[in-house]
């Protein structure tokens, strides 16, 4: 288990906190079997593509406080997901009937001089202006690699202008380089809300954190049965309701890969209680989490009677979706936990899921409990899972598994892959709702939606044969992982 | 000292990736951070492309190569880049990452050079400056270790031009305009190479910029760096127009001041020129009773907030052509001091009748505040970029998208450059003003 070191201005990165990796060709099973051994080593890729980095995913947790300001201490390119963030702030003000704003994003602009004399000033007179402008309730200060590397001491900084400006002013270090798994910058967005703004509990109250993106409020309903009421976090929330998420009675996360430091941080210092069950995908994925949610809640009898009455609601469906599924291949290409859960989706609908590639690896949760991998949960249930590859998003790769496996549908959770399903003729779908496959319901969801993918075929056979291929005729021939360090190393028992 | 900017409405130098993309078959290889490649596709970066996006090479600079230098690293990902990327042109491109550090690209790169590999480098680390800056830099880098090796005896080719004109993926209509651009100068008899996107011929043409009788600058002041490399290095010679030209008027004058620089046939140009307009005004005619008579309120004055080639050339279309009134124009592309007088010139002279106030401003937020505090007397039509969709309905203005991020609007081929532009861009105003009645 981690250890939570609030005291620290920067979290530890994943490859050093979790032994997390981003390279692995094999099993499921092998993956989770020298997970637990402790022998998982990364394998690096002598050739590689473009990926993201932890100050993207840190703005992504960041942008959408309502009433908090983010500046990125940066040369302006490292703010070109500003818009993105932006877009999806506002199709979530539509979704929650809020007024129309954009969010309040500010780039330092570092030049060259300041990469010679240093951006502090700057970083100062930004943080100034800022404040002028928007009177924020909250400063957030992301850092990028150029600030990083001139050493520019932002801690300091932003420590003296919370006091100047008498609000929580709060560095996020995030620089790209220092980790190979852009999730990092989750930790990096949450040390720094779990540092600065959350305070210590005065009371106990009946809510229950829900880390998540900012999909639908699917635990509205369910919380309610039971006597509790949702917080969604961070997104969409303000700086004073985090301060108190200390006092919730538990906290659920809708990914572990997501919200793992801070569901440990908030276990570890204040006491709040985490399901560390996989996430509620599939029946039996949902029941488990569903009785420790009732354990945790102390409303076991309940969970139980809402777990029968949704299996008599859900199962006859189920089966029908089964018959019309039976046979269907698939290949996943997903964030390490959300794609367990997709492999739990597909299976409990009865596909054969030939393979997948999933962008890291963690071996273990900040929580330290091997209950909450979901892998080890997929391969105990549905068994192994063969072509597994974790890959972070190394699209020539997916490509050439893809173009040699040519599954029936390909279900993609990011951005950037579904092209090459698509190019492929190969049948494609990509849900951006996290919450959209969660619990019993979710199931059907999926069915519904992979049975329209598979029926329309008719754009992606059509795009195929007009589609040019930028990868050569001899790399779609070679072995996936020829760039892929070593034969296989992670080793195998 | 630089000031902070609100919503950013460019990227940083290693920004011309997208020009590495819009050129047909060559690809970026970015010796950077990991997450580079993908803000700036965010920003910049509508739809892949042949080998964009999340195709594009990149060695992913760790904590490892920051500390001991990531030369080898390159040479590796060059080397699987060559194996793995049907490619024509590979241009290797520096982050921040290797700038600071000080990694020798160009000592790793000219080994593959030598090999007579269609490889080429530039130092484009973000901190150094924008995309409109390093656009430049990024061209004369591939003149200079590639296009100039086929460059074996100089022969001029009657009539073939350069044309430098504008940023691809920076301006997201660059396709569209550069194809219109390229039909109107065959249209008066010359031959074009606009070297990006569809429209052009690939690595093939760029091999004959040594060739032209002339290069063709398109734009308030990015390029012009690319024209005076040519004119030191081949003595070729440029004519420099300072804005996109937009509709009947401009696009003429344009052509007419390329006729006269080329010392073309006088009857080609003016032919062409008559059945163009004819058209133009056909279209415009057509619609004149619209404009004058739409009794429920059309855009009397406008707002650009755009780059200074976008600022100006739609500036000049909408007052002297359509009617509507420029309130004050705010140019975002950081414009180099040296260029501001100029541009400034022109707007003191967008017609014969009226000069227009121009400011420059990089920070979004400051320009919005600016203009909510600017006092209005009619119906604003706002030419901006996504940002602006808050502003423009606050204000009860019409906004058509015109600088990035675009994000509302998807992008194939649509331009507004030249005289199918200028028809467009009333379609598309005209739409988005119709549209607010019930």
């Amino acid at each position: 288990m981690s250890t939570v070191n609030l005291h620290a201005p920067e979290v530890q990165i994943r490859e050093v906190r979790l032994g997390s990796i981003t390279g692995f060709e094999g099993t499921a099973g092998e993956l989770v079997k020298n997970s637990r051994l402790g022998c998982l080593k990364d394998s690096t890729r002598s050739f590689s593509q473009c990926m993201g980095c932890s100050s993207g995913n840190a703005l992504c947790q960041l942008a959408m406080i309502k009433d908090a300001a983010v500046i990125n201490h940066a040369p302006v390119g490292c703010s070109g997901d500003f818009f993105g963030y932006n877009f999806v702030y506002r199709v979530g003000q539509m979704e929650r009937n809020l007024p129309a704003v954009n969010g309040r994003y500010f780039n330092t602009n570092i030049e060259e001089q300041d990469t010679i004399f240093g951006g502090v000033e700057k970083l100062e007179e930004t943080i100034r202006g800022v404040y002028d402008r928007v009177h924020p309730n909250a400063i957030f200060v992301t850092t990028s690699c150029a600030s990083g590397i001139v050493g520019d001491d932002v801690e300091s900084v932003t420590e003296r202008l919370s006091h100047e400006l008498s609000i929580p002013v709060v560095a996020c270090f995030c620089e790209g380089f220092k980790s190979k798994i852009w999730t990092t910058g989750f930790d990096s967005a949450y040390h720094s809300i779990v540092r600065k703004l959350v305070k210590p509990p005065k009371k106990k109250t009946n809510k229950v954190n829900i880390i998540n993106f900012w999909g639908s409020h699917v635990f509205d309903e369910l919380l309610g049965q039971l006597g509790y009421e949702p917080d969604y976090i961070v997104p969409f929330s303000t700086v004073a309701q985090l301060e108190h998420i200390s006092e919730a009675a538990a906290t659920i996360q809708i990914c572990p890969t997501l919200g793992t430091y801070m569901g440990a941080a908030l276990e570890q210092v204040y006491g709040v209680p985490e399901i560390k069950s996989p996430p509620a995908y599939g029946m039996i994925g949902t029941d488990n989490w569903m009785r420790e949610l009732g354990k945790v809640l102390n409303r076991q009898e309940e969970v139980e009677e809402i777990i029968k009455s949704e299996h008599e609601r859900v199962i006859p469906k189920l089966q029908e979706y089964r018959e019309k599924l039976k046979g269907k291949t698939a290949y996943i290409t997903a964030g390490a936990a959300h794609g367990h859960a997709l492999i739990a989706l597909l299976r409990e609908l009865g596909l054969e899921v030939r393979g997948a590639a999933i962008f890291h690896h963690d071996p273990i949760y900040d929580n330290g409990d091997i209950q909450s991998d979901a892998l080890a949960h997929d391969v105990n249930t549905y068994g192994d899972i063969k072509n597994y590859n974790v890959c972070n998003k190394q699209a020539y790769e997916l490509v050439n598994i893809l173009n040699k496996v040519r599954p029936d549908i390909m279900i993609a959770r990011h951005g950037g892959m579904t092209l090459w399903g698509a190019k492929l003729g190969v049948p494609t779908l990509l849900i951006g709702d996290e919450q959209f496959g969660f619990g019993y319901q979710g199931v059907l969801n999926y069915a519904e939606r992979i049975l329209e993918t598979l029926n329309n075929k008719e754009f992606v056979i059509n795009l195929a044969k007009h589609s040019s291929m930028p990868y050569t005729k001899w790399w779609l021939e070679q072995n996936p992982f020829t760039f892929l360090g070593g034969d296989l190393s992670v080793e195998v028992y | 000292m630089s000031k902070y900017i609100e919503q950013p409405r460019y990227s940083c130098a290693l920004g011309a990736q997208q020009s590495v993309v819009a050129i047909k078959r060559a690809v970026p290889i970015l010796h950077s951070g990991p997450g580079c490649s993908g803000k700036i596709s965010n920003l910049i970066g509508q739809g892949e492309g042949y080998a964009g996006g999340n195709t594009i090479p990149c060695t992913n600079a760790s904590e490892s190569e920051i500390v001991f230098g990531g030369e080898e690293k390159l040479k590796k990902v060059i080397e699987g880049a060559f194996k793995v990327i049907d490619a024509d042109l590979y241009v290797v491109l520096t982050g921040c990452t290797s700038d600071i550090v000080g990694d020798d690209i160009g000592n790793v790169t000219s080994e593959y050079q030598h090999q007579n590999k269609p490889i080429v480098y530039a130092e484009t680390g973000g901190f150094k400056s924008n995309n409109y800056v390093s656009h430049e830099v990024v061209v004369n880098a591939i003149i200079d270790q590639y296009v100039d090796k086929f460059n074996v005896d100089r022969t001029v080719t009657k009539g073939l031009v350069n044309v430098f004109a504008t940023i691809p993926y920076q301006d997201p209509y660059w396709d569209g305009n550069l194809e219109e651009i390229k039909r109107v100068l065959e249209g008066i008899g010359l031959k074009a190479n606009i070297l990006f996107g569809y429209s052009s011929n690939g690595v093939e043409e760029w091999k004959t910029i040594p060739n032209a009788e002339f290069n063709i600058v398109i734009s308030a002041w990015s390029g012009l760096k690319i024209a005076e490399h040519l004119k030191e290095k081949y003595g070729t010679r440029y004519l420099h127009f300072p804005y996109l030209p937009i509709g009947g008027n401009e696009t003429s004058k344009f052509l007419r001041q390329v006729g006269d620089f080329g010392n073309l046939e006088k009857t080609l140009v003016e032919t062409f020129i008559k059945n163009e307009e004819e058209k133009f005004y056909a279209y415009i005619e057509r619609t004149a009773d619209f404009m004058l008579e739409f009794r429920y309120g059309l855009p009397r004055s406008f707002y650009t907030i755009l780059d200074a080639s976008y600022a100006l050339g739609f500036s000049k279309y909408l007052l002297n052509e359509l009617g509507i009134i420029p309130a004050k124009q705010f140019i975002i592309d950081d414009t180099p001091e040296e260029f501001r007088q100029s541009i400034q010139e022109q707007f003191k002279n967008i017609s014969e009748y009226r000069s227009a106030e121009v400011v420059f401003e990089v920070d979004g937020g400051a320009i919005q505040e600016e203009i909510r505090a600017d006092e209005r007397k009619n119906r604003s039509l706002i030419l901006g970029s996504g940002w602006e969709r808050d502003l423009a309905n606050d204000l009860g203005a019409d906004l058509l998208i015109v600088s990035a991020p675009v994000s509302y609007r998807l992008v194939l081929n649509c331009g507004y450059a030249g005289y199918n532009g200028g028809l467009r861009a009333i379609e598309d105003i005209y739409d988005r003003v119709l549209n607010t009645y019930r």
